[in-house]
């Protein structure tokens, strides 16, 4: 069997299935910047407070690196290569990455989701020049500095909050009057001085050639446009899922998440199934994620043997 | 040097860069950054499998001085150097095939 992706979804499928002797091949991405790499999201945030197991946190690559661990223990095989297409049309179903096809009788998508950027034709001139997908990488470069974070759920007030550690300032940049965040990052927040609310405010446009030296910004209500002096900038304005590669082949929703049959990880195709990210817009939490990658594991070795036993039968 | 990969300092970096006869890969990175870690074996093996370079590495936390010179906000930043001069800037984590195919120019004896 495959596995598709390694996040906290994938890598759990990969533990649970290398335990119950499946042999799985986790196909875990290649490494980029941006969060659509091996061991997924968690691979670019700091502390993580909430998994189950860690009374004093624990940082993300950390618990990512170690549950990959724990799978390979029980014998999960690792590629670190991006999967290029998938033809699940007949079985053995075929999973390509650059120079390889593999054939599998069963594949478990886990590939997550992906921040979105704002979609600035300034964008790619200064990603990595003072605008950033990853606080934890960057953060250092700004000591002293006055930046701005995008966004207002709890990834949005994560960065801000660790980005006081060496920013002077941090502007947050909301689109909305209130925040979606969950309380307890809402109250570190309004508790944080270096943190300034820029309420119903978008991003037009970034200035600087070869360094960022500013934001355009816009007050949705009042139609009011000013330019933040700010040198960092960091985006963390909700994700879409990496589902790309199943268009036309699985079932999803008009926003690209995975369908899976309720209270299971099938999806419309037999031997198929999904977890994390890739299928969940709702709670999108590691500990969902790695859930999700149980159920999956557990789904594809009782299909596997009621396919076995139907061929003996 | 464990696994082929030179470690530079502040006070050895001008030196090993300016006096290396072959073209001199420098990974900025920093012991927090994800990406950095994720990228670290793919530089070990490139170092052992392209002897016409060298690949170093610099840790931004330990170094800031050096990392500023060269206007690094952002990593893992790849600056590849020859004859002391940057020739090249890669930032961010990249797979192994897309990187090689970055430093073609620079390797000789490619594939």
């Amino acid at each position: 069997m495959i596995i598709i992706g390694s996040g906290p979804a994938g890598l759990t499928a990969a533990i649970y299935s290398a335990r119950a002797n499946l042999a799985p091949l986790v196909i875990e991405g290649e490494p980029s910047s941006t969060s659509d790499q091996p061991g997924g999201q968690l691979m670019l945030t700091t502390e993580v407070e909430n998994f189950p197991g860690f009374p004093e946190g624990i940082m993300g690559p950390d618990l990512m690196m170690r549950c990959r661990e724990q799978a390979a223990r029980f014998g999960a095989e690792f590629l670190t290569e991006k999967v290029t297409s998938v033809d699940f049309s007949e079985r053995p179903f075929k999973v390509s990455v650059r120079n390889a096809e593999y054939t599998t009788d069963a594949v478990i998508v886990s590939t997550g989701a992906q921040s979105l950027m704002l979609g600035l034709e300034a964008e790619s001139r200064l990603l990595g020049h003072g605008l950033s997908t990853c606080a934890t990488c960057d953060g250092f470069f700004f000591r002293g500095q006055e930046i701005a974070v995008v966004g207002g759920g709890d990834s949005a007030l994560e960065e801000a909050g660790f980005l006081t550690k060496f920013a002077s300032k941090v502007i947050l940049i909301v689109r909305r009057d209130e925040l979606r965040a969950s309380k307890i990052m809402q109250q570190r927040a309004f508790n944080n001085p270096k943190i300034e609310m820029r309420w119903n405010t978008v991003v037009d446009d970034l200035v600087g050639t070869d360094k960022l030296e500013g934001a355009v910004v816009r007050n949705v209500v009042t139609g009011e446009v000013t330019t933040l002096a700010v040198t960092g900038l960091f985006v963390a304005i909700g994700h879409r899922p990496n589902t790309d590669l199943f268009k036309g082949v699985l079932a999803m929703e008009d926003n690209g998440y995975l369908i899976t049959k309720s209270g299971s990880s099938y999806t419309d195709i037999e031997g198929v199934f999904a977890c994390g990210d890739v299928q969940d817009h709702t709670y999108r939490q590691a500990v969902t994620a790695a859930g999700s990658g149980c159920m999956a594991a557990i789904d594809t070795e009782r299909w596997l043997e009621a396919v076995a036993h139907a061929s003996h039968a | 040097m464990a696994d082929g990969i030179v470690t530079l300092t502040t006070s050895t970096f001008d030196e090993m860069v300016a006096s290396s006869d072959k073209p001199i890969i420098v990974d900025f990175w920093a012991e927090w950054c994800g990406p950095c870690k994720m990228i670290a074996p793919i530089l070990g093996e490139i170092a052992v499998e392209q002897p016409g370079i060298t690949v170093a590495k610099l840790n931004v936390d330990e170094n800031p001085d050096i990392a500023m010179r060269f206007n690094v906000m952002s990593i893992p930043t790849l600056l590849v150097f020859n004859h002391g001069e940057v020739q090249k800037r890669l930032v961010g984590a990249k797979g192994k095939g897309q990187l090689l195919q970055e430093l073609d120019e620079f390797l000789p004896t490619s594939r």
